[in-house]
């Protein structure tokens, strides 16, 4: 009874419900006609798609500045890596290669902007990485229709310039991960492994990262950062970093992401991207300053996990679509739960 | 440490402070000419405007004044405010009787998301404004299930007008064509072929003075006292948490009159998409008038709403002429909008970090640099 209790305390009720729930929608699911293998396909996939993105929310809670809102700004690195790698007509691995490896740089400098920017506003970071975030898609909004791209794949057939709202990949490195060693079993289940092994890699990096000098300072700045300034670390430094790493992941992540889902969303779809791989991470376990590499797998796979599910299960159950609604609710609900319950730290 | 500032220091206080209006204005006053259009026109759509959001803004006010920064949860206000409005489409009630109707049956339901909102955010105290933003996001999913999957199942719907062709949930766009302008055109008025909704502007001026007076009350100075310091006023024996639940039951109360009124100027009620920018915009509105996260005035609220409109109005045309796409002024609008909310509380954030670093500087007995 008490180690139940102490399990409860240390999980916590939300994510305890969530559990159950999608617990119980996969034990309901096969009475109505889902397919429990297709639905943990489609569980995985989206795992693997969505994975970096949450992977980026760690540098930047670890650091102390906060849950990383302004990950559109990122996402924005990604998306410009991905439409000049389209521009210059490269495809598959080459045209993948070439998206990250034209993003990171992007990634750097915005990250670098942002995150001397939130030095400087230091206590208010989310609020202001919320904003930094909206300001930056609806700015790109315009950019997408005045910067010079001509691949006629990309920009508006009718008036020959702006890009369009979306793009496909498709003939350029669509599923180029997903199809890597991909692993069928039976019509209805398949792995994707390069995905899978992509994002591994990833959160092995993330987790050297975090044992190399470097990153043994930056959880210092963020559990202490009065201590951190006393032994030498430079504490801008180290949060500057963070900003530019998360960044950098986010910018990754929405290439994994666009390779599976097959399409690249513009103008306002990078908008509210952060929230759902802020919730996952918070779902996890995560906290308002403390995260892991832990915390974003299981939060991922539930998050997610519910994501594919309730649709399917209500749908085939009662006849309704509220998929979308269900995703509202439980990412931002889970949101404030966390904004709600995090230790404040001394000012 | 107080020195005294000379002409020179005085004047750059006065534009440092103001930065924000003082941009705005220099935009606008480029953006007119290009965009093309006649003064009267101008004046009339300021009139509509002006009348049609002050409310909404208004109401950011008391929320300021508690030391808890903009009331992004101004929303829930709003949100009660439309449900009323479709219940009331329901019961068929037209006119300016209706509008009332609506105001009354919203009223209990935004004090409880309002004293739900004030329990939350007494919860989250130093990041109030990031927790009531996403708690208006938390708010906006429970409304769209209300509306889209409970109305017309488990709340009776009897007008199918209203209805979508599915047999429940409530149609994208409604049109209040019963309510529309009531209360505007209560007491018609025209003068040099402009016409000014009178009677809502008797509404906004009764709600300037209950502010003003509110400032005054033993409640409205509990409330700046904890705005000042929570630790101090809780000393002192006033109830923080309690006067810090109120100020955010006024705001949501008065948002969601602020919506109504809005909604009835409109004529059409956005069902599902209307509210969420509700805050965005009556935050950028505010803060573009000079208000800043701790202190904001009536004067802040007018001034940031004719600039805000003005820019609204001129930049999708100045876009077109100058740039040859009215997109691109709409999509401009929209990034200043986002831009001036990230830019102000930037402004605002720094500002503190460079006075708390001086007040530790000045303890440690150092000379300012």
């Amino acid at each position: 009874m008490l180690r139940l209790r102490q399990f409860i305390d240390r999980a916590g009720w939300p994510r305890i419900i969530i559990g159950l729930v999608l617990l119980s929608l996969f034990v309901v699911a096969p009475s109505v006609g889902v397919r429990i293998d297709a639905s943990l396909m489609d569980t995985i996939i989206r795992f693997g798609m969505n994975g970096v993105m949450v992977l980026a929310m760690i540098p930047m809670v670890q650091a102390g500045c906060g849950l990383n809102f302004g990950l559109p700004l990122g996402i924005i690195a990604g998306l410009l890596g991905a439409t000049m790698s389209i521009e210059l007509g490269l495809t598959g691995v080459a045209g993948f290669a070439g998206a990250i490896g034209m993003a990171i740089p992007l990634a750097c400098l915005f990250g670098w902007g942002y995150g001397v920017l939130l030095n400087h506003v230091k206590g208010d970071e989310m609020m202001i990485a919320t904003y930094v975030g909206f300001s930056s898609v609806s700015f790109m909004s315009i950019m997408w229709m005045v910067l010079p791209y001509h691949s006629p794949t990309m920009i508006w057939g009718y008036s020959g310039q702006g890009l369009r709202t979306t793009i496909s990949v498709d003939g350029f490195w669509s599923k180029i991960l997903d199809n890597f060693l991909a692993i069928r079993i039976g019509p209805n289940f398949m792995i994707p492994t390069g995905t899978i092994l992509f994002f591994a890699l990833m959160a092995w990096l993330m987790w050297a990262f975090f044992h190399t000098k470097t990153g043994t300072a930056m959880t210092a700045v963020g559990s202490n950062p009065d201590y951190a300034r006393a032994s030498g670390i430079s504490v801008d430094r180290m949060r500057t970093t963070s900003v530019i790493l998360s960044t950098v992941y986010g910018a990754i992540g929405i290439l994994l992401y666009e390779q599976s889902y097959g399409f690249i969303s513009l103008y306002n779809g990078p908008f509210f991207m952060a929230l759902p791989a802020v919730a996952a991470v918070l779902i996890g376990g995560a906290s308002v300053n403390k995260a892991n590499i832990t915390n974003v797998v299981i939060g991922t796979i539930l998050f997610q996990g519910i994501l594919t599910m309730t649709p399917s299960v209500i749908n085939a159950a009662i006849h309704t679509d509220a998929a979308e609604v269900v995703r509202l609710i439980v990412s931002n609900g889970m949101i404030v739960y966390a904004l709600t319950r995090a230790t404040r730290k001394s000012r | 440490m107080t020195r005294k500032y000379g002409l020179k220091d005085g004047l750059s206080r006065f534009f440092i402070n103001n930065a924000v209006p003082i941009i705005f204005i220099i935009f606008i006053a480029f953006a007119i000419p290009i965009s093309g259009f006649s003064g009267p026109y101008l004046i009339q759509e300021l009139f509509i405007r002006v009348g049609r959001d002050s409310f909404l803004v208004l109401s950011l006010l008391l929320p300021i004044m508690a030391g808890m920064g903009i009331n992004f949860g101004m929303v829930l206000g709003a949100m009660s405010g439309q449900i009323a409005i479709i219940l009331v489409l329901n019961w068929g009630v037209p006119g300016i009787g209706g509008l009332f109707l609506a105001m009354a049956v919203a009223t209990p339901m935004a004090v409880l998301l309002g004293w739900f909102s004030g329990v939350v955010l007494n919860k989250a105290k130093g990041r109030e404004m990031v927790t009531s933003m996403m708690l208006g996001f938390f708010i906006s999913g429970i409304y769209q299930l209300i509306v889209l999957y409970f109305m017309g199942k488990l709340i009776p719907i009897h007008n199918p007008v209203l209805v979508l062709s599915r047999g429940y949930g409530i149609r994208n766009a409604l049109s209040l064509l019963t309510m529309r302008l009531s209360l505007d055109n209560l007491i018609p008025l025209k003068i040099a072929g402009i016409s000014i909704p009178v009677a809502t502007y008797v509404m906004i001026g009764l709600l300037c003075l209950f502010i003003w007076w509110f400032g005054k009350t033993k409640l409205g100075h509990d409330m700046r006292a904890v705005g000042q310091d929570m630790g101090v006023s809780e000393d002192s024996g006033i109830k923080v948490e309690r006067t810090r639940i109120l100020a955010i039951i006024l705001s949501t109360v008065l948002a969601c009159y602020g919506q109504i009124v809005y909604l009835q100027n409109i004529g059409t009620l956005n069902t599902y998409n209307g509210a969420d920018q509700t805050a965005t915009f009556a935050a950028a509105a505010l803060l573009i008038g000079g208000a800043s996260v701790v202190s904001a005035s009536i004067p802040n609220v007018f001034i940031g709403v004719v600039l805000f409109h003005l820019m609204f109005l001129v930049s999708p045309m100045a876009g077109k002429n100058l740039m040859g796409s009215a997109m691109i002024g709409e999509y401009f609008r929209v990034f200043v909008s986002y831009g001036v909310i990230a830019l102000a509380l930037a402004l605002y954030a720094w500002k503190r970090l460079k006075e708390r670093e001086r007040a530790r500087r000045s303890l440690r007995g150092g000379k300012e640099s």
